[in-house]
């Protein structure tokens, strides 16, 4: 009973922390072979590494870049809405709407991305006009040339979009089941029509489930944007292998298209993040801390300033109100 | 239609099955306006279904229900029955609170917004009107410091008495109560119950499916024991608790009591 430590009023752990050597260790080993693998790129006397620095911020390749995003944000917003549409038909009480939803759903996860893409490219082929008019009589309100109302792009965006909707639904699907039904019960009981009911009170639940994976899609849809250079749309990948095909540097333009993929999916993370965080409210007691909140209470630890579960507690209040 | 009659609920010949497993077997029961009625029966009795068929959340097989003088569900062209649109059900049941054992508030809505949606959205009552009912509703259940706070903030207790706030905030005229203090930690119990309490003592027309003996005797105007999708037994309160009829009836008072 002699070895008593100090104690003072307040009751605020503070101890030293248990040390780690094996992560130290296993750190240096993976920061060895990350440094060798850069060495034998940055010394390869194959690659040139100033032409990549010299088409980084290339016109041909910025424009590029611009394309990615907008067939990217386009065709996610489709393939959102009609996948919404595609669960609700899904699990409607009627059905041939069942039905239609199912069998779209088999076609167009059943078939390679690429193909649906190079149909849509070609459409023109199959159908040199398209018009409106009455089936099967020869009335026609007006005609049109296929490719004039379908250029590539347009082409792409519907391939993109129409395969995306499919996965999507799934996605959307799984976010509603996991509603209780207690919610539904709840809403009738207060006089909400269905339609009501899923738009206010299911929906908005069930985007905590739907965000994290429709995040993923996004970035496979970001990077998927390339095969449309099968039907030439001069997007990122489309506009890099035009120029090395000029310059014949397929390696050093592959990396610049490399790397503005990788600054886009980073990009992309960030409002996915602060939607999982709107759409989390009410479902834990405390709200989790942005990244930028945990770096200001990190950077307070560091300093030792406070205690970091007061710290917390204390941004977490900011939050909320 | 009839006359507006005096019963606020009218229950003929109701039966329910599920699948082969009929759970109703011919419920008759009146309500009268400004009456409690509180419903008794050991689980599977079919208590809680008959309740969660007067406001249509499951269709009957058989028999009427009426709420008000207006049949439920369903409306009588001559001598045939025509299933009711979803507008015209989601109309009925404005007229019909509903208080869920689990509660079943809405988790991303604040207790304010859980309070405020239905009226506004469905009801449309405007925003200001509606938030300034849904805060005095807070203060009568005795939450008025929890205006802003989110269900999982809430206790058991608490949370039930913003699901009875947000039932009246539609202004029902009859209210319905499934076994609502049953997933309550034992002390929490009291607030929900005083709260239903002052309700019944404003004139509210009440069904109450409870297991609290004390709360019935002391609220209800008529108690009804049912058994096997049966009505056992009905009466006044005193009478089904200190000199019930039928031995089923004492079995179960043996075992709750």
């Amino acid at each position: 009973m002699t070895d008593r430590v100090d104690f003072d009023d307040s009751d605020d752990v503070v101890a030293v922390p248990l040390r780690h050597p094996g992560r130290w260790i296993a750190a240096v080993a993976i920061l060895l072979v990350l440094a060798a693998l850069i060495h034998s790129l940055w010394t390869n006397t194959n690659i040139i590494h100033s032409s990549i620095t010299e088409f980084l911020f290339d016109p041909r390749i910025i424009k590029g870049v611009g394309l990615t995003i907008f067939i990217t944000v386009i065709s996610m917003v489709i393939a959102t809405i009609l996948a919404i549409v595609l669960a609700v038909m899904r699990m409607s009480a009627n059905p041939v709407l069942r039905a239609v939803s199912f069998g779209y759903i088999w076609f167009f996860r059943g078939t390679p991305l690429l193909v649906q893409i190079v149909f849509w490219g070609y459409l023109g082929l199959l159908y040199s006009q398209i018009a409106a008019g009455i089936p099967f009589t020869n009335i026609q309100f007006f005609a049109i040339d296929t490719n004039t109302l379908i250029p590539a792009l347009v082409g792409g965006v519907i391939a993109l979009s129409l395969n995306e909707a499919a996965y999507a639904a799934e996605i959307v699907r799984a976010g509603l089941l996991s509603i209780d039904h207690g919610q539904r019960e709840a809403a009738y009981s207060l006089g909400m029509g269905p339609g009501y009911t899923l738009r206010r009170i299911v929906l908005p639940q069930a985007m905590k489930v739907i965000i994290p994976p429709m995040g993923n899609e996004t970035i496979s849809m970001l990077k998927n944007t390339s095969l449309l250079a099968v039907v030439a749309v001069a997007e990122l990948y489309t506009a890099a292998t035009q120029i090395s095909a000029q310059n014949l540097r397929q390696v050093e333009l592959l990396i610049v298209a490399s790397a503005w993929y990788l600054f886009m999916t980073t990009v992309l993370s960030i409002p996915q993040y602060y939607l999982e965080r709107r759409f989390g409210r009410g479902t834990a007691r405390e709200l989790p801390l942005t990244p930028f909140q945990q770096l200001k209470a990190a950077i307070a630890r560091g300093r030792g300033r406070s205690n970091s579960r007061r710290e917390v507690a204390q941004l977490q209040k900011g939050s909320l109100s | 239609m009839t006359q507006p009659s005096q019963n606020m609920v009218e229950a003929r010949s109701v039966r329910k099955w599920f699948g082969s497993n009929e759970v109703l077997k011919s419920i008759s029961l009146e309500v009268p306006r400004g009456q409690v009625l509180c419903l008794l029966g050991p689980s599977g009795s079919g208590k809680s279904t008959f309740l969660r068929c007067i406001n249509h959340l499951e269709t009957i097989d058989g028999g009427r229900i009426s709420v008000d003088g207006e049949l439920i569900g369903y409306t009588q062209r001559g001598d045939k029955l025509h299933e009711m649109k979803p507008k015209e059900i989601a109309r009925q049941r404005r007229g019909i609170g509903m208080v869920f054992q689990r509660f079943n508030l809405f988790p991303h809505l604040t207790a304010l917004d859980n309070i405020v949606e239905a009226p506004q959205g469905v009801s449309g009552v405007p925003k200001a009107q509606a938030r300034e009912r849904a805060v005095a509703l807070l203060e009568r259940v005795g939450l008025a410091d929890r205006v802003d706070a989110y269900p999982a903030q809430l206790s058991g207790g608490q949370q039930q008495r913003v699901a009875i706030a947000r039932a009246l905030a539609m202004e029902p005229k009859l209210m319905l109560f499934d076994e609502p203090t049953s997933a309550l930690d034992p002390e929490l119990v009291g607030d929900v119950l005083d709260v239903m309490r002052d309700l019944a003592t404003s004139g509210m027309t009440m069904i109450v499916v409870t297991h609290e003996i004390g709360f019935s005797r002391e609220v209800a105007d008529r108690m009804v024991f049912m058994d096997g999708g049966v009505v056992v037994e009905s009466g006044k309160p005193a009478d089904v608790l200190d000199n019930p009829q039928h031995e089923r009836t004492q079995l179960f008072l043996e075992s709750v009591l």
